[in-house]
């Protein structure tokens, strides 16, 4: 049984005077209860959008989202209301996403507010109970946003996004504005609340190593579709598509051999949303790339959307 | 304008000695950069890592000397080409800025101005310190750079707008820039951060390249530990606007002997190892450098830290030939 179910998914965005941005073109996945999936992808592969359509902060221009059974696509805003207990977002601007003129009890305590939702115990227990989950110290009720770090004022916005006991969060580049010491304090947190409360997460990153701790499965996204869907292991250890691995192959890592050989690199950039490449849309840089990429687009098959993938027939 | 005194060839081409910048402000004065000392010779990179509030941005803008003197006190020394910059007037220092030295940022739009094509900007910062070149020849060296940066067809990008180029596209114009006057000493500050990974990998492999032709040195400043071991030759780690560790790629990142950076290397998540394994990250949060700790900065977060650790700043020590570290006991955590 899944808890979010994702059918041909678009958003495409009118730009006057020049077309369509196809941000999302035609997504499918899906995530079961408790389950974490990791979207990953560079600059407008649409993950971003994707994530705020999974929550209904936008609506999509096609397709379907269904959560717990019932078609979520097109609900208005009195439909969504009781959805949102259910599903949260986390963002990635710490600074941007609080009320700097709230106290950080107000922060927490509005979710419930909101939804008239009045806990044994009183508001003011349960965010203290809140604060404590995400490692704040609830003596802190009073102090304002700008008092804390960053990495706090994430767990601030953690302790926010839990305020309801939802079922899924996306999480949208959680911890890509902290520095690396503090990154890894709010990673354990997630995957520790993850456990614990068993939630379901999609997480939205293009931090390849980040993912890889966090996640079970994994998405790999390219100019509005997936390229890629699998377990950790099969998207890190065996990748398929092409894309996928010259994404992994790009990564800077300190452990491994400086200047390695045998490293893929890509030419060129992705091209513009407004104007996709026709057949596979990675043909343009990508090194196995015939004459069937520029006519057909290749489905996503068993995972990968490629004519030619790694370790497959043809 | 005194003259490149008595160094040699075999002298780096930067050397910075006890470099101090304090900024006073309405909160109290921010000692950003607190004792700094390095060198980096022509055809070598340095990378200086660390995170927010560490003083590497700091440390890179007194080398191209950007503060305003009204706001930062900045003592000590900082030898271009054998040429101390500190208390220059500003005047001196532009002279040596965009030939001698030159800048590459995390945002190539801060760099270029949005209303003029891109080759014009190119050939403007050649001209200015190339004041014989006529037009013709700063236009020719302008599309000759651009093809060298890797932009396809130069001569029709040169007369295209920023906002027409791609983020990658803007970075290699931007370095483009920088290099037109072949300058001895490249800054590049966090240069692939605001870029997607794989163009990331370009850029980087970019600059590796141009290194060896151009035979400059470069101050690679960024908070990505992967970037520094794939392009560095050596490595100054900064916390609280102090060196903590310094030395080779291979001595730093392999061998680390501080506990900062063993922390460091020990939280950032990585493609190998144990997917289900916790992080170890750095317990608390970088100090504030108004109220910078006593003694060694990084002991409230420090699991070694001893009394003389709260009390007593670290000097850099060698502990080994060329790895300098400023830690009571260095090597505990290895």
């Amino acid at each position: 049984m899944t808890l979010l179910q994702v059918e041909g998914l678009t958003k495409h965005f009118p730009v006057r005077g020049r077309g369509l941005v196809r941000a999302v073109d035609g997504v499918d996945f899906g995530v079961a209860p408790g389950e974490t999936l990791g979207l990953v992808g560079e600059s407008g592969c649409g993950k971003t959008t994707t994530g705020r359509m999974l929550v209904r902060l936008l609506e999509p221009t096609g397709g379907r989202i269904v959560f717990e059974g019932r078609d979520i696509s097109h609900l208005g805003r009195r439909g969504l209301r009781p959805l949102r207990q259910d599903l949260q977002i986390i963002f990635q601007d710490p600074y941007a996403s609080l009320n700097p003129r709230h106290t950080v009890g107000r922060i927490v305590a509005t979710p419930l507010e909101v939804n008239g939702i009045r806990p044994p115990g009183g508001v003011r227990q349960r965010v203290r109970e809140l604060l404590e989950l995400v490692g704040l110290n609830p003596e802190h009720y009073n102090r304002y946003p700008h008092e804390f770090s960053g990495g706090q004022r994430q767990r601030i916005g953690i302790a926010r996004a839990l305020a309801l006991r939802p079922k899924l969060i996306v999480a949208d580049e959680p911890v890509s504005a902290l520095d690396v010491s503090i990154q890894a304090q709010v990673v354990n947190l997630l995957r520790g609340l993850q456990r614990d409360l068993g939630l379901a997460f999609v997480f939205i990153a293009h931090d390849l190593a980040v993912v890889r701790h966090f996640c079970q499965r994994v998405a790999v996204m390219y100019l509005g579709r997936i390229v890629e869907i699998g377990d950790r292991e099969q998207i890190y250890e065996r990748p398929r598509h092409p894309y996928t691995r010259a994404l992994l192959s790009a990564v800077p890592e300190v452990t491994a051999p400086a200047r390695a050989s045998g490293r893929i690199r890509l030419a060129g950039d992705v091209p513009t949303p407004l104007d996709p490449p026709s057949g596979c849309r990675f043909r343009g840089r990508c090194w196995k790339a015939r004459e069937v990429c520029a006519t057909t687009e290749p489905p996503l098959a068993g995972g990968v959307a490629c004519h030619f993938p790694e370790g497959g027939a043809g | 304008m005194r003259g490149a005194v008595g160094l040699t060839a075999a002298d780096p081409y930067l050397q910075v000695r006890d470099l101090r910048v304090r900024f006073a402000t309405e909160d109290g004065v921010v000692r950003a950069v607190n004792g700094v000392s390095f060198a980096v010779e022509r055809g070598r990179t340095l990378g200086i890592v660390g995170e927010s509030g560490s003083g590497k941005s700091v440390t890179s803008l007194a080398v191209l000397g950007l503060h305003d003197p009204k706001r930062a006190t900045i003592t000590g020394e900082i030898l271009v080409g054998g040429r101390d910059i500190v208390g220059r007037p500003d005047e001196e220092v532009r002279r040596l800025r965009g030939r001698d030295m030159a800048m590459i940022f995390q945002d190539p739009l801060s760099a270029l101005h949005p209303y003029y094509p891109v080759g014009r900007q190119i050939a403007e910062a050649y001209r200015v310190h190339h004041p014989r070149a006529g037009r013709a020849e700063a236009r020719e060296r302008t599309v000759q750079m651009l093809d060298r940066v890797g932009i396809p067809q130069p001569a029709r990008r040169a007369r295209q707008y920023p906002h027409e180029f791609s983020g990658g596209m803007r970075q290699r114009a931007m370095i483009a820039m920088a290099l037109v006057n072949d300058p001895d000493l490249l800054i590049a500050d966090e240069p692939t951060t605001a870029l997607d990974v794989t163009v990331q990998a370009q850029i980087l492999d970019l600059l590796e390249g141009l290194q060896k032709e151009f035979n400059s040195a470069i101050v690679l400043i960024t908070h990505d530990l992967g970037v520094v071991s794939q392009v560095a030759d050596d490595v100054l780690v900064m916390y609280g606007g102090r060196a903590v560790e310094h030395g080779s790629v291979e001595q730093v990142l392999r061998r680390p002997q501080h506990p900062y950076t063993w922390g460091l290397l020990a939280s950032v998540p990585s493609l190998r190892g144990d997917a289900a394994a916790d992080l170890v990250p750095i317990p608390g949060s970088p100090p504030s450098l108004i109220h910078l700790p006593s003694g060694c900065a990084f002991h409230p977060r420090c699991p070694y830290a001893d009394e003389r650790s709260r009390t007593e700043v670290p000097e850099l020590r060698p502990v080994a030939e060329g790895h300098l570290v400023a830690c009571h006991r260095p090597g505990v955590a290895a």
